[in-house]
C-alpha cells in the first residue's frame, strides 16, 4: 500500500480542479484511499489521513467517518498526532452525539500530562466545546488545576472553568474558593482570563455579585497603573497599554456599579480620567472610551460624568470614522430614554446622519431620530424625516412609514398637519405602507370630522396624479366614497375648492376598477365606493349599470358585490335612502351588513364572503342625510339570528322571478321546499332558498344543510338563518344558495342534511332531481 | 463571541471557529448568510452589521474577510482590535502572511488561533507570548526533549 498524499500535495491537486465536478471526483478518490487506510488501521499515515479529511469538510464535504480516529489521534503518545485529534474532534464532533462522551477520559489523563502544551490542548478542547456531561466529569480536574502557578496553563484553566460554568451553572460555587487572590496576578494573561471569570460569576449570581464589589478598589487601581504605566512593549497597541484588558477591567467595574452607590462613587474618579486621557487617534483609543461611556451610562454616576459621557458621544457622531459615528448612534439610541435632553443637544447631528451614505449609519440614525421626535420639534423633525422617506432605499421605506405615522398620531399640532403628513407618506413611499395602516388611516379621518371635506379633496387630487400605490387608492376610494358629496359640492374651508362634476368622480372610480395597476382588493374598495354614491350622487342610472356589469365578474369577491348590490338597487330601491348602512364587526372573513330602516324593526343579513384585507373596524355609511338614529345591532353569525329569519323570509316572500317552488325533500318529518329567483343580470346564476320546517313534536338541533353539485357547476352556499328547526311547523330554517350554471346544463343536486332529534343524531343523503327547467335555461 | 469565519472573495470557507454547539446544518445557513451578507457590502461602508440578535463586525485584509459574530453587550471596536490581533499573529508566524499561507496550512492557523482566544474569550493578551508558545509547540526536538525528560 503506497503511502498516502501528503496533505500539501491534495491541497495543491484539489485546487487545480476547474469545474465543481472535477473537483468531487477527486475528493471521492481521496476519500476512498482514506477510508481503506482508516480500515487498515494504520497508526503512521492517521495523522495525515484525518488532516487530509479535516481539509475537504472545510470545502463542504461530508467528513463524519473520520470522527472514531480523531479519538484515536487524541489517545495516541505522539504530540502531532494529539493536535490533529483535538482539532478534528473540536471540528468534526459536537456534543449532540455520543461520541465526544469518549473523549472524556483522554482528557482526563491528558490534564495531567507532563508537557504543558498537551495540558493546553486539552484544557483547550474542554473549554471550547466541553458539553455538559463533560464538563461535570471534569470540573473537579479542572478546579484543582486553578491552583497552578504555571501562568500559560493557568489562563487555559480559568476561560475552562468559564466555560465549565456556562454550561452546567451549579458548578460556580465550586470555583470559589480558587477566586480568592485573583486580581494580585502580574501576569496580564492571567490578570484578563480571571476578570472574565469574574464577571461570568457575578453576571450569573447576584450573590457573587455582592460578594465581589469589594474588588472595586482593586480593579481601580490596576486600572489606573496601565494607564498610568509607561510604555511596555510587551502589550502596548498604538501608544495604549492592553486596551484588551482595560475594557474588561471597565466592563466588570459597569457590572460591580450598577445599582450600587458606593461602588460608583469609587469609580467615578478613574472614569473621569480614562475618559479625558485616553487618546483618540486610533480606533484602540475610541474602544476604551466607548467602554468608558457605557459603563458610566449604566451605573450610578454623577450628573457632570453623564454629560461628560453623552458628549464623548457627540464628538463621536462628528468623527471621520464610519465605525465610530455607527458606535454613538447605537449608545445614543440606548441613553435615549434615560437622558432625553443631553441627547436632543445633539439633534441636528443626528439628523444629518440620515444623510450619510452608509445604509448601517442610516438606519440607526433614522431609529435615534423618531426616538428623539417631541411635541416642541415635531414640525422640523417630520420635514427631514418626509425628506429621508422620499431618497430613502426601498428597505427602509416600511419602516419609516410606520414611525412616521406613529409620531404623527402622538404629536401632531393640528388635525390638518396631520392628513397633510399622511397624504405625503401615501403619495411619496404609499407602495411600502404596512396593510394595517389603511383601516388605521381611515379611522383617522373618519374622526377628524372637519377634515372631511378637505382630505376628500386632496386625496382626489392624488388620485389624479397617481393611481399605482395601492394604499393611497384605497384610502381615496373609501373617502370618495364617503364624502364625494362634500367634493362635488365644493365646500372645501382649507383651501381653494375645485370643480367637479359627478361625472369625473365616477370616471375615477371606473377607471380604478378597469386599471391593471389595481389589486382585487382595490377594486372592491372602488365598487363598494361607487355603490355608496349612488345615495349621494344624482346620476344614479350610470351608477346601475356600473354595479350590475360586475355582477358577472371573474372576480369572485367583486361579482358578489355587484350581485348584492344589485339586489338593494331591485328590492330596497324604495327604501335605499332610508337604510343605513353601517359595516361592523368583522370577524374571520365574514361581515355583517347591518340594515335598519326608520319604518321597520332591526334585520340582519349575513353574507358569507371571503374579504382577507376587511380586518378592521370599516364604517360604510349609507346615510343618506336623514336624522334617523339607528341602534345598532352586532350579532355573531353562529348565533341563532330569529331576526335574520325575517328578513330571509322577506326575501323569499318578495317578488319571485315566477319559478315555481318545489319541495326537494320530505322524509322522517323534516320538509325542504326550494324557491328560485334569478340574479339579474346574470342569467346563469340561479338563487336557491331552502326552508327547512319540522313536522315532528321535538325539535330538531344542530342543522346542517349542505349541498353538492355536478362538476359543470359552481356552488355557494350562505350561512342559514339558524340551526334549530323549531318543532310543529312553528318556524323554518332558511337559507339561500346560489348556483353557476354557465353551460345551461339540467340542474341536478345531491344534499345531505344532519340534525339531532330527540337526542340522537340523524344523517341523511338525498338525490334533488325534480328542478323545474325555468330554473336552469 | 459566537463564531469567527474566514472566507475569500468569492465567498470560499478557509477557517471556521464556532464558540457555541450548533448543528452542521445550522452552521452551513450562518457560513451562507455571512458570505452573502459581508461580500454584498459597498467599499467604504462601516464593519458592522446588525444580524438577528448578534453584531457583526467583518473586515478586508487583502484578499480575505474576516467576520467575527459577538453578543449585544460586547464592544465592536474592541473586535475590530481583535480581529487586527489575529491577523498580526499570523503575519508574524507566517512572515507577511497572505491567503494561500491559510489554504496550505490551515491547521496552523487554528493552532495560533487557540493560543489566542478559548470559548470566545481572549487567553493572552501578549503579542510576543503567544508567538512564544506556538513557536515553542512548532519544534518537535524540544517537545522530544521535554518529553523524555518528564518520563523519566
Amino acid at each position: 500500500m503506497p503511502a498516502p498524499i501528503r496533505l500539501r500535495e491534495l491541497i495543491r491537486t484539489i485546487r487545480t480542479a476547474r469545474t465543481q465536478a472535477e473537483e468531487r471526483e477527486m475528493i471521492q478518490k481521496e476519500c476512498a484511499a482514506i477510508r481503506s487506510s482508516f480500515r487498515e488501521e494504520d497508526n503512521t499515515y492517521r495523522c495525515r489521513n484525518v488532516a487530509k479529511l479535516l481539509y475537504m469538510h472545510m470545502l463542504g464535504y461530508p467528513a463524519h467517518f473520520g470522527q472514531l480516529e480523531c479519538l484515536k489521534l487524541i489517545a495516541s503518545q505522539k504530540f502531532t498526532d494529539k493536535r490533529i485529534g483535538y482539532l478534528g474532534a473540536m471540528l468534526l464532533l459536537d456534543e449532540r452525539q455520543d461520541v465526544h462522551l469518549l473523549m472524556t477520559n483522554c482528557i482526563k489523563n491528558d490534564l495531567n500530562h507532563s508537557t504543558q502544551y498537551v495540558q493546553g490542548l486539552a484544557l483547550c478542547t474542554l473549554g471550547c466545546m466541553g458539553s455538559s456531561e463533560m464538563c461535570r466529569d471534569l470540573a473537579g480536574e479542572v478546579e484543582k488545576l486553578l491552583k497552578t502557578s504555571n501562568s500559560y496553563l493557568r489562563k487555559k484553566v480559568t476561560l475552562c472553568a468559564v466555560h465549565v460554568i456556562r454550561k452546567v451553572p451549579e458548578l460556580m460555587e465550586m470555583f470559589l474558593p480558587a477566586t480568592k487572590n485573583l486580581l494580585s496576578e502580574k501576569n496580564h494573561g492571567v490578570l484578563h482570563t480571571s476578570v472574565v471569570l469574574l464577571t461570568e460569576m457575578c453576571e450569573r449570581s447576584p450573590d457573587m455579585l455582592a460578594h465581589f464589589r469589594k474588588l472595586v478598589p482593586q480593579l481601580v487601581r490596576i486600572l489606573k497603573n496601565l494607564i498610568m504605566s509607561g510604555y511596555s512593549p510587551e502589550h502596548d497597541v498604538s501608544g495604549i497599554s492592553d486596551p484588551f484588558l482595560q475594557v474588561r477591567i471597565l466592563r466588570l467595574l459597569r457590572i460591580l456599579g450598577k445599582g450600587d452607590d458606593d461602588s460608583s462613587e469609587a469609580m467615578n474618579d478613574i472614569l473621569a480620567q480614562v475618559a479625558t486621557n485616553t487618546e483618540t487617534s486610533k480606533n484602540v483609543g475610541n474602544a476604551i472610551l466607548y467602554e468608558t461611556v457605557l459603563t458610566i451610562m449604566d451605573i450610578k454616576s454623577e450628573s457632570g460624568l453623564r454629560v461628560l459621557a453623552i458628549n464623548i458621544l457627540g464628538r463621536f457622531l462628528l468623527n471621520n470614522d464610519k465605525n465610530i459615528r455607527y458606535v454613538a448612534l447605537t449608545s445614543l439610541l440606548k441613553t435615549v430614554q434615560t437622558d432625553h435632553n443631553a441627547v436632543q443637544r445633539h439633534r441636528s447631528t443626528i439628523v444629518d446622519c440620515l444623510k450619510d451614505l452608509d445604509v448601517s449609519i442610516k438606519r440607526r440614525a433614522m431609529e435615534l431620530s423618531f426616538a428623539l421626535v417631541n411635541g416642541n420639534n415635531i414640525r422640523g423633525m417630520m420635514k427631514e424625516l418626509l425628506y429621508f422617506l422620499d431618497s430613502c432605499d426601498p428597505e427602509f421605506k416600511a419602516d419609516c412609514a410606520s414611525g412616521v405615522f406613529l409620531a404623527a398620531e402622538k404629536y401632531a399640532p393640528s388635525k390638518r398637519w396631520h392628513i397633510d403628513t399622511i397624504m405625503r407618506v401615501l403619495t411619496t413611499a404609499g407602495s411600502y405602507v404596512r396593510d394595517d395602516s389603511v383601516p388605521n388611516l381611515i379611522q383617522l379621518i373618519t374622526n377628524s370630522v372637519e377634515m372631511h371635506a378637505y382630505t376628500v379633496q386632496r386625496l382626489y387630487k392624488a388620485l389624479l396624479d397617481d393611481i399605482s400605490q395601492q394604499p393611497l387608492v384605497q384610502v381615496a376610494s373609501w373617502c370618495i366614497g364617503e364624502y364625494g358629496d362634500l367634493l362635488v359640492s365644493g365646500q372645501c374651508e382649507e383651501e381653494e375648492p375645485i370643480q367637479v362634476t359627478e361625472d369625473e368622480v365616477l370616471d375615477v372610480l371606473e377607471g380604478l376598477l378597469v386599471s391593471n395597476l389595481s389589486t382585487p382588493v382595490t377594486r372592491g374598495y372602488a365598487l363598494t365606493a361607487i355603490m355608496k354614491l349612488s345615495t349621494r350622487f344624482t346620476s344614479v342610472n350610470r351608477i346601475k349599470k356600473v354595479v350590475s356589469i360586475y355582477g358577472s365578474s371573474i372576480d369572485v369577491e367583486l361579482q358578489q358585490r355587484a350581485v348584492e348590490y344589485n339586489a338593494l338597487f331591485k328590492k330596497y330601491d324604495h327604501m335605499r335612502n332610508g337604510f343605513h348602512l353601517s359595516l361592523l364587526m368583522i370577524i374571520n372573513f365574514r361581515f355583517f351588513v347591518v340594515l335598519s330602516s326608520f319604518k321597520m324593526v332591526q334585520v340582519c343579513l349575513s353574507c358569507l364572503c371571503v374579504v382577507p384585507i376587511l380586518q378592521a373596524n370599516d364604517l360604510l355609511d349609507l346615510l343618506g342625510g336623514n336624522d334617523v338614529v339607528p341602534v345598532i345591532q352586532n350579532t355573531v353569525s353562529t348565533k341563532p339570528a330569529s331576526a335574520g329569519g325575517e328578513l330571509l323570509d322577506l326575501l323569499g316572500d318578495l317578488s319571485l322571478s315566477g319559478i315555481p317552488p318545489m319541495t326537494a325533500y320530505n322524509k322522517n318529518g323534516l320538509k325542504i321546499d326550494f324557491t328560485f329567483e334569478r340574479a339579474n343580470p346574470n342569467p346563469n346564476i340561479a338563487v336557491i332558498t331552502i326552508h327547512a320546517s319540522n313536522s315532528t313534536e321535538a325539535d330538531m338541533t344542530d342543522f346542517v344543510f349542505q349541498a353538492a353539485v355536478p362538476k359543470t357547476f359552481q356552488l355557494q352556499l350562505l350561512s342559514p338563518s339558524s340551526n334549530v328547526v323549531p318543532a310543529l311547523n312553528q318556524g323554518t330554517v332558511t337559507q339561500v344558495i346560489r348556483v353557476l350554471n354557465p353551460q345551461k346544463q339540467q340542474l341536478r343536486m345531491r344534499i345531505k342534511l344532519t340534525y339531532t332529534h330527540k337526542g340522537s343524531a340523524v344523517q341523511d343523503l338525498a338525490e334533488v332531481n325534480n328542478f323545474p327547467p325555468q330554473s336552469w335555461q | 463571541m459566537r463564531f469567527l469565519l474566514l472566507f475569500s472573495r468569492q465567498g470560499k470557507l478557509r477557517l471556521q471557529k464556532w464558540f457555541t454547539s450548533m448543528s452542521d446544518r445550522e452552521k452551513k445557513k450562518i457560513i451562507r448568510d455571512m458570505t452573502t451578507m459581508v461580500l454584498a457590502r459597498q467599499a467604504r461602508s462601516c464593519n458592522f452589521l446588525q444580524w438577528k440578535d448578534l453584531k457583526i463586525i467583518y473586515k478586508r485584509y487583502a484578499s480575505l474577510y474576516f467576520c467575527l459574530a459577538v453578543e449585544s453587550q460586547e464592544n465592536e471596536l474592541l473586535a475590530l482590535e481583535i480581529i487586527h490581533r489575529y491577523v498580526e499573529l499570523l503575519d508574524k508566524y507566517f512572515g507577511n502572511v497572505c491567503e494561500l499561507d491559510i489554504i496550505f496550512n490551515f491547521e496552523k492557523a487554528y493552532f495560533i488561533l487557540d493560543e489566542f482566544l478559548m470559548g470566545g474569550e481572549i487567553q493572552e493578551t501578549s503579542k510576543q507570548i503567544v508567538n512564544r508558545s506556538i513557536e515553542a509547540s512548532d519544534i518537535p526536538r524540544y517537545l522530544k526533549l521535554a518529553f523524555t525528560i518528564n518520563n523519566c
